[in-house]
């Protein structure tokens, strides 16, 4: 099974949710509150890592284990950042998740979780019904 | 070693572990992370209805639901195996705001009083679950990423619509927590 190492890695990051409070609503209230330090210092942390990763990669034309040349995709602008953004910031205080740590948060023993869970595939199902529609 | 990884971890390692995770998908698959975009692959395989937004090779993108499931398993693995018998940090003035909404339990990552079943068919339960989760699911993917894929992916490799993305999320946040919570735990 060549996809059985995502669910290593998956492991590894539901851990990490878990152990660094990150996939905690407290942490999150904590956070858009401004009376902690926690949270920024993590997803500045993780940006400048991830950052000097990439540079890295880029720069010394590394492939994967495989020999695969790794690719990059540009993000194109839309409004959808905008719109979309905020109403998902708005999600992410109430719920105290993004959707990462909403399946840390089941595994972790909260299954009512589930339900917001369902209910975010189904904003994503409506999201695809409406596309067109929306402004972008 | 073992009594070290039972402690809550501080910002800097977790922030580098997660940073990590980048490069190592990259390494192993030429992956992005992104998590998100799951959602989309489990609409697309079990209620596509002929939407042209579901349309796509999901069979290539299998590889997400693997790991999202390593994510909850890992969440039970930690809460189960590595967790840390006292209260969960979080700093004082926090614990004053939420104690004002009647939120009082910090012995668990989540409020107790909150996030269980016996909620689940009042108007905290439609909040909190229902609506919360469904902007979400609807904002990221409208947004096309969430933290994961914009916040880090997207700003570590220097796309600008990413930080724009962080930007409204982190005012979206702002506003739920200070104008939107007080106001639901006022009415409800």
């Amino acid at each position: 099974m060549k996809n059985l190492k995502y669910l290593f890695v998956g492991m590894f990051f539901g851990i990490i949710f878990i152990k660094a409070e990150i996939a905690s609503w407290f942490r999150i209230q904590e956070m858009f509150q401004l009376q902690s330090f926690f949270m920024y210092g993590v997803i500045c942390t993780a940006i400048v890592v991830a950052t000097v990763s990439v540079w890295l990669i880029k720069k010394y034309n590394i492939k994967t284990i495989s020999g695969e040349t790794i690719t990059f995709e540009d993000k194109k602008f839309s409004k959808g950042q905008i719109y979309g953004g905020l109403i998902f910031g708005m999600g992410w205080a109430i719920t105290g998740a993004c959707p990462g740590p909403l399946f840390a948060q089941i595994g972790s023993g909260f299954v009512v979780v589930g339900i917001t869970l369902l209910s975010a595939i189904f904003g994503t199902w409506i999201y695809g019904y409406f596309q067109n529609k929306l402004p972008h | 070693m073992i009594e070290i990884i039972k402690q809550p971890w501080h910002w800097l390692v977790a922030g580098t572990l997660i940073g990590l995770i980048v490069p190592l998908l990259l390494l192993i698959g030429n992956k992005k992370l992104g998590i998100s975009s799951s959602l989309r692959h489990l609409c697309a395989i079990c209620i596509p209805r002929k939407i042209p937004f579901f349309q796509y090779e999901w069979e290539k993108e299998i590889w997400s639901l693997f790991f999202v499931t390593g994510i909850l398993l890992g969440g039970f693995v930690a809460t189960q195996f590595l967790s840390d018998p006292n209260n969960i940090v979080v700093s004082e003035a926090t614990k004053t705001t939420l104690a004002g909404y009647g939120i009082t339990d910090f012995s668990q990552i989540m409020p107790v009083q909150l996030f269980t079943f016996d909620n689940l068919f009042n108007l905290k339960g439609l909040v909190f679950f229902v609506l919360g989760g469904f902007m979400v699911g609807f904002g990221s993917r409208y947004a096309a990423g969430c933290t994961s894929g914009h916040s880090i992916m997207g700003i570590a490799n220097l796309q600008w619509p990413s930080l724009i993305a962080t930007c409204c999320f982190m005012i979206g946040g702002f506003f739920s927590t200070n104008v939107l919570l007080p106001l639901f735990f006022k009415l409800i």
